[in-house]
């Protein structure tokens, strides 16, 4: 497997090597069953060692694997009768988000969210899920729509951040995540926020003020990027691993900060390991979210929006 | 006019000019610390132009609202100084002058950073927040000091401004702020992020109420402030020659390995690409401002 990570190495040789006796077993008609038994408990016993308590710096490794399941996975998974709308009306269409509507449990949502690849030129062309002003600006787009028709707002949060480039600059990356903030705050819909990978600054928070926010078990989320934070603390980018746990970026802190109001359990190994399990977590949060927060008034809904992030902060007054 | 008897009715008495300056500035005249080694003024008699490199007394400078004689260059001020340049004989009625930084991630040497911030600044958090008038109009102001941490938002800087909304909309009064600063506070982890999000939400209750909020963007004003706040005025002003950019000059070299254009992220690159309405020289700012909230009747919703 090219994607395998340092630490699961152990495992996942392990793993193979108990496909190989088996293979072997069949081919030579020997029985090993004794022995595959033994090596499979092993091998179980090995994982639970392995992914329980996993570090900060190995969920940021699982948060940007680049098997695990992206916006558009989930859109499939999820939804029904999904159209893909593109364009921000302005400029572009900026392939690192994508948004349209679909039906969610027989509920007509917009859906929206960073979308990263698959391969490298996928991630290429999505620029590996770091948009553009265009980007924020479609996904704003589709936010007003969704408000106009009533329809609730789904978004996934999935990127390193913002593009940093000179267009990024010059068509004004700063006011269009600030523009997002602002309308998001204000947006009299329902808006639903699950963090499936790399929560990465303002380029994650300009999808990310909702009524309710989730992470995904070993997402992150962060003001910096851990090399970011290494650089300017020890001038050192390679010391993100340590910086991952200084930040405190995992979903189990930002929960117990309560910052987000949630986190969705991931299979043993990471999102990736199973596709569909994962999937089915994330689609279970959205749909208990969604029938509570489609009976709240939008007066309501937007006053409460506005008192959950009114408390966020801690400070001391004299 | 109704309006201009309720002007002249309105007194600051707690603080006089000079008390805001010792108050708030607590430094000793000569010395300025800004964001840059390069532009911080020495001690001395001289001092050497950032922008056009020619000497100039440092008294002159200061005297000149430290704007360059030569080339208007812009140099940084102290929210004291800001104060004292904008509102009517420089009299503010602080808001939250108690409210104090704390240290929510346990993170390695905050507590300690805060302090010497706190010593090398005089200040205790990177924004001055409060009200008094502009040409006779009140105004909640808030002033960013990148003297202070980089001018870094974390959640005192988030919850102040806030705050400051909160009174300019119960009020009725506009919304006046001038930005300064490096960023998202990193200290503070998420808590800062979140500071981009409170704000905004604010300024989304306050802008539905029909409350001006006018954003003076000043060198240098980067990072997740640009994001939130900075960029979300009524109207957006600028000094001439301020940074301001959301994403670092070196991560974005990094990134593209390019050359970035001289102008890249002033003031005047900004006007040219559209997310400014003007750039404002700083002796013509109080007037510019004053004349705007007379077009807006002074408040809200223009009666
Ligand atoms: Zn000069």
């Amino acid at each position: 497997m090219a994607n395998e990570l340092m630490f699961e190495k152990p495992l996942l040789e392990l793993q193979k090597k108990i496909q190989e006796l088996r293979t072997f077993s069949q081919q030579s008609g020997l029985d090993f069953s004794e022995e595959i038994d033994k090596l499979e408990k092993k091998a179980e016993l090995l994982a639970s060692n392995i992914y329980e308590d996993l570090t900060p710096w190995q969920r940021t490794q699982l948060a940007r694997h680049s098997e695990r399941p992206t916006t558009l996975d989930y859109i499939a998974g999820i939804c029904t009768h999904f159209v893909e709308l593109h364009g921000d009306r302005n400029f572009g269409d900026d392939l690192a988000i994508v948004g349209g509507i679909g039906k969610i449990d027989g509920i007509p949502v917009t859906v929206i969210g960073h979308q990263k690849g698959h391969d490298t030129k996928e991630n290429i062309a999505r620029r590996f899920g770091m948009p553009q002003p265009e980007g924020y600006r479609k996904a704003l787009r589709l936010m007003k729509q969704a408000e106009k028709f009533k329809r609730p707002v789904i978004c996934f949060i999935d990127t390193p951040g913002a593009y940093p480039g000179i267009a990024s600059e010059e068509r004004g990356i700063g006011e269009a995540i600030a523009r997002n903030l602002i309308e998001m705050a204000g947006l009299r819909t329902p808006i639903i926020c699950v963090v499936t990978g790399e929560g990465g600054s303002g380029g994650a928070l300009a999808l990310g003020v909702g009524d309710r926010v989730y992470m995904l078990e070993n997402s992150i989320y962060g003001v910096i990027s851990p090399e970011g934070a290494a650089a300017l603390l020890w001038k050192d980018s390679s010391l993100g691993q340590r910086a991952a746990e200084t930040m405190k970026i995992t979903a189990g802190h930002i929960h117990s900060f309560g910052v987000v109001d949630g986190v969705i359990p991931e299979p043993q190994g990471g999102a990736h390991k199973d596709t569909a399990e994962t999937i089915a977590a994330v689609k279970e949060t959205i749909v208990a979210a969604l029938r509570e927060l489609i009976e709240i008034p939008s007066d309501l809904l937007v006053e409460q929006r506005y008192n959950k992030y009114k408390q966020m902060g801690h400070y001391a007054e004299l | 006019m109704l309006k201009d008897i309720f002007h002249k009715k309105k007194r600051y008495a707690e603080l006089t000019s000079k008390d805001v300056a010792e108050r708030l500035g607590r430094r000793p005249k000569q010395e300025m610390i800004t964001t840059e080694k390069a532009v911080q003024v020495p001690e001395g008699l001289m001092t050497k132009c950032k922008g056009c490199g020619e000497s100039t007394f440092t008294k002159e400078l200061e005297k000149n609202s430290k704007i360059c004689p030569k080339c208007s260059y812009h140099y940084p001020i102290t929210a004291a100084e800001r104060i004292a340049l904008t509102l009517d004989e420089g009299l503010f009625f602080e808001y939250d002058a108690g409210m104090t930084t704390v240290d929510p991630l346990g993170f390695p040497d905050y507590t300690s950073k805060i302090d010497r911030e706190q010593k090398k600044s005089g200040l205790q958090e990177a924004v001055l927040t409060g009200e008094g008038t502009i040409g006779g109009y009140p105004v909640v102001l808030g002033v960013m000091d990148s003297s202070y941490f980089m001018g870094s938002m974390g959640s005192v800087v988030g919850e102040k401004i806030t705050r400051a909304i909160e009174h300019a909309m119960a009020k009725k009064y506009p919304f006046v702020l001038f930005t300064a600063s490096g960023g998202a506070r990193m200290q503070e982890g998420i808590f800062s992020l979140m500071q981009m999000a409170k704000t905004s939400a604010a300024l989304s209750k306050f802008s539905e109420a029909g409350g001006l909020y006018i954003a003076v963007n000043t060198y240098p004003t980067t990072g997740g402030v640009t994001a939130s706040f900075a960029m979300l005025g009524d109207i957006n002003i600028a000094e001439p020659g301020a940074l301001i950019g959301f994403a670092g000059r070196r991560i974005i070299e990094q990134t593209i390995r390019q050359k970035l254009p001289d102008d890249f992220q002033t003031a005047e690159f900004l006007l040219k690409n559209g997310m400014l309405d003007l750039i404002v020289h700083r002796k013509e700012m109080k007037d510019t401002l004053a004349n705007l909230l007379e077009l807006h009747g002074g408040g809200v919703g223009g009666e």
